[in-house]
């Protein structure tokens, strides 16, 4: 079992500050604007890890937003993400600094990040969380996170053992606002670090799809699913988003297709989406891919089925074949001005 | 070389549902089945048995007795060996105290080159419990692996990211989470089902065999808690809009309008 440890000792909420290429990802963002939230709970102080090389404009930038300390590791050897340097360098300023809560998003890094650190300082990890609160009670995390395909919400919390760890889901939380003013302190952390630990080598980083960061900060995603019927119709739904200066996004039914490159896809395997509008057209709903984007202010469903379970989730639905209803639709967007004029006058 | 696989047997989720009456999850007639990442770290390991001649693949599971069924699934398919951890000191475990017994299992196991694990299980879907048999084992990891090839002991794997992938040299003994673009799973053959029941043998092992404490794995052994569950709530009753297809999306694009939404 692992040791149970003097929790009392343990202080203030961590975020992992994940960087790549020199850029802090958005989901650092959003966990500064939660943490934030969690630091003022507990009455505690927010502060950022930041792993990289040349990390000055970074360690300001996360101040800007929110962290009072940020510990910075900066070495040659840290500039990209490997397991075994970062685990290391995190878990040992775990065992100095001593955070209560440490918080990472749940990017295909923090993802392998997380589990590992979370073995070596033996504690608990809860992964992908879409809330987080603090019990008013005791003081613990509560961990609220979909399981089952997201059939189910748990809430989880750890026991008697420090940090009490969570990746959180990227798109959930809202982002901290940015405000230069800010004053905070940068820590810089002492580094055991040799070239040996790092079994792993990065020798190329591949850019594939460009779609990707402009789906999860997308006002607008016009969604196409399995009723589409070819990959053809993609390209209906593109011109559709083009108009309503969207993107498109995608269901896992039509991605195994291969109608449409995985960037795409929205749900539970895919990416989580929040924007203002979501249009799914032909798509189902079933649960994986309602849990990627049921926060969306506006849902729209059409779809030929009437009792399609999309509909249970939709703010407006039509029931209809999409490659009418898409067409007409773009007819009515463009003359929108007249449409809500003629109706003030009628 | 030696390979093993670590497999787990789910509930296919795509199949559970929600009562909607009481709000609980229906998960009678619900099938098991191989969790679909693990079968495509199967397909891995089995691709490298098809290529190279020395190489024996052991998968192992833990779970209840009728994880057995997918154990001979995972033979038919063309693993070698096979080793079910079963009893009921592991039930109930988090993955902390999962990774702890599976990882004390391939260390009795003793020998082996590359450890290949499902990124994660579409029941639990945490990812966690590759990483951190890997921790325990004191070995590399890789996760999210796409694509790879190995010359002795060096591997040149290719790690999916979200715009992209990275290329990564790393060295054996270590362990990969697998990805569906590894490798489409291959189907069992008439003789290999046949095999797998009368040829080849599946080792049970219990919680005596692992030479642990019996507060290293299960429930006790869990930092965290399932605090409470509960079923999502549905959104409330959105509008069915009427009438002509060019009704409906005037009206739609007039309430979108007044909302000031577009």
């Amino acid at each position: 079992m692992p040791i149970v440890k003097d929790l009392s000792s343990y202080k203030n909420v961590w975020v992992f500050a994940e960087q790549r290429q020199g850029k802090i990802m958005p989901v650092s963002i959003e966990l500064l604007g939660e943490g934030r939230k969690l630091a003022t709970e507990t009455g505690s102080e927010l502060c950022a890890i930041l792993l990289g090389y040349n990390t000055e404009d970074m360690a300001k930038e996360l101040i800007a937003y929110g962290a009072d300390k940020v510990y910075v590791a900066d070495n040659a050897l840290l500039e990209n993400f490997t397991t075994d340097a970062y685990t290391k360098v995190i878990s040992d300023a775990i065992y100095e600094v001593k955070p209560e809560i440490v918080l990472m998003g749940a990017t295909h890094i923090g993802r392998d990040l997380a589990p590992r650190v979370a073995a070596r300082v033996d504690t608990g990890l809860t992964a992908d969380c879409t809330q987080l609160e603090i019990d008013p009670e005791d003081k613990k995390i509560l961990q609220t996170r979909p399981a089952f395909g997201g059939n189910i919400m748990a809430t989880i919390v750890c026991q008697g053992h420090r940090p009490q760890m969570s990746t959180v889901r990227p798109g959930v939380m809202s982002k901290a606002e940015m405000d230069e003013s800010r004053k905070g302190e940068v820590i810089a952390l002492d580094i055991k670090l040799a070239k040996e630990d790092v079994r792993t080598e990065v020798v190329e980083i591949v850019k594939e799809a460009k779609e990707l960061v402009s789906l999860t900060d997308a006002d607008v995603i016009v969604a196409g699913g399995k009723g589409l019927g070819k990959a053809e119709g993609f390209e209906l739904l593109k011109q559709l988003a083009d108009k309503m200066g969207g993107v498109v996004g995608a269901s896992r039914a039509t991605v195994d297709e291969g109608w449409i490159d995985h960037s795409h896809q929205v749900g539970q395997t895919g990416t989580t989406v929040k924007p203002t509008i979501y249009i799914a057209c032909g798509i189902s709903g079933a649960i994986q891919h309602i849990a990627g984007m049921q926060s969306s202010d506006i849902i729209i469903a059409i779809n030929k089925n009437a009792s399609a379970p999309i509909f249970d989730v939709a703010d407006y639905g039509i029931v209809g074949d999409l490659y009418e209803v898409v067409p007409k639709l773009m007819e009515a967007l463009d003359k929108g001005e007249d449409l809500v004029n003629a109706l003030k006058t009628a | 070389m030696k390979v093993i696989v670590c497999v787990k047997q789910v509930p296919d989720t795509n199949e559970v549902k929600i009562d909607p009456v009481k709000g609980t999850l229906i998960r009678e007639g619900v099938p098991s089945i191989l969790n679909p990442d693990d079968a495509n770290a199967l397909e891995g390991a089995l691709a490298l048995k098809d290529k190279y001649d020395d190489v024996n693949v052991t998968v192992l599971t833990m779970g209840p007795p009728q994880a057995e069924d997918m154990l001979r699934e995972c033979l038919a398919m063309g693993a070698d060996d096979a080793i079910h951890l079963s009893g009921r000191e592991f039930a109930g475990g988090d993955t902390w105290a999962t990774s702890n017994a599976i990882a004390a299992a391939i260390n009795k196991m003793g020998d082996y080159d590359i450890i290949f694990a499902g990124r994660q299980a579409i029941d639990g879907d945490t990812a966690q419990v590759g990483p951190q048999i890997a921790e325990r084992l004191g070995i590399s990891q890789v996760t999210y692996v796409q694509n790879f090839e190995i010359d002795g002991n060096e591997l040149k794997i290719q790690r999916q990211l979200e715009d992209g992938y990275e290329v990564i040299n790393a060295k054996t003994p270590i362990l990969l989470t697998a990805i569906k673009e590894l490798g489409e799973p291959r189907y069992m053959t008439v003789k290999g089902i046949y095999d797998s029941f009368r040829e080849k043998e599946i080792k049970v092992w219990g919680f005596d065999h692992l030479g642990i404490e019996n507060d290293q794995v299960g429930l006790k052994a869990s930092p965290t808690r399932v605090h409470k569950s509960f079923v999502p709530q549905p959104k409330g009753q959105g509008v069915m809009l009427e009438g002509s297809v060019q009704e409906m999306t005037e009206k739609l694009v007039v309430a979108l309008k007044q909302k000031h939404l577009i």
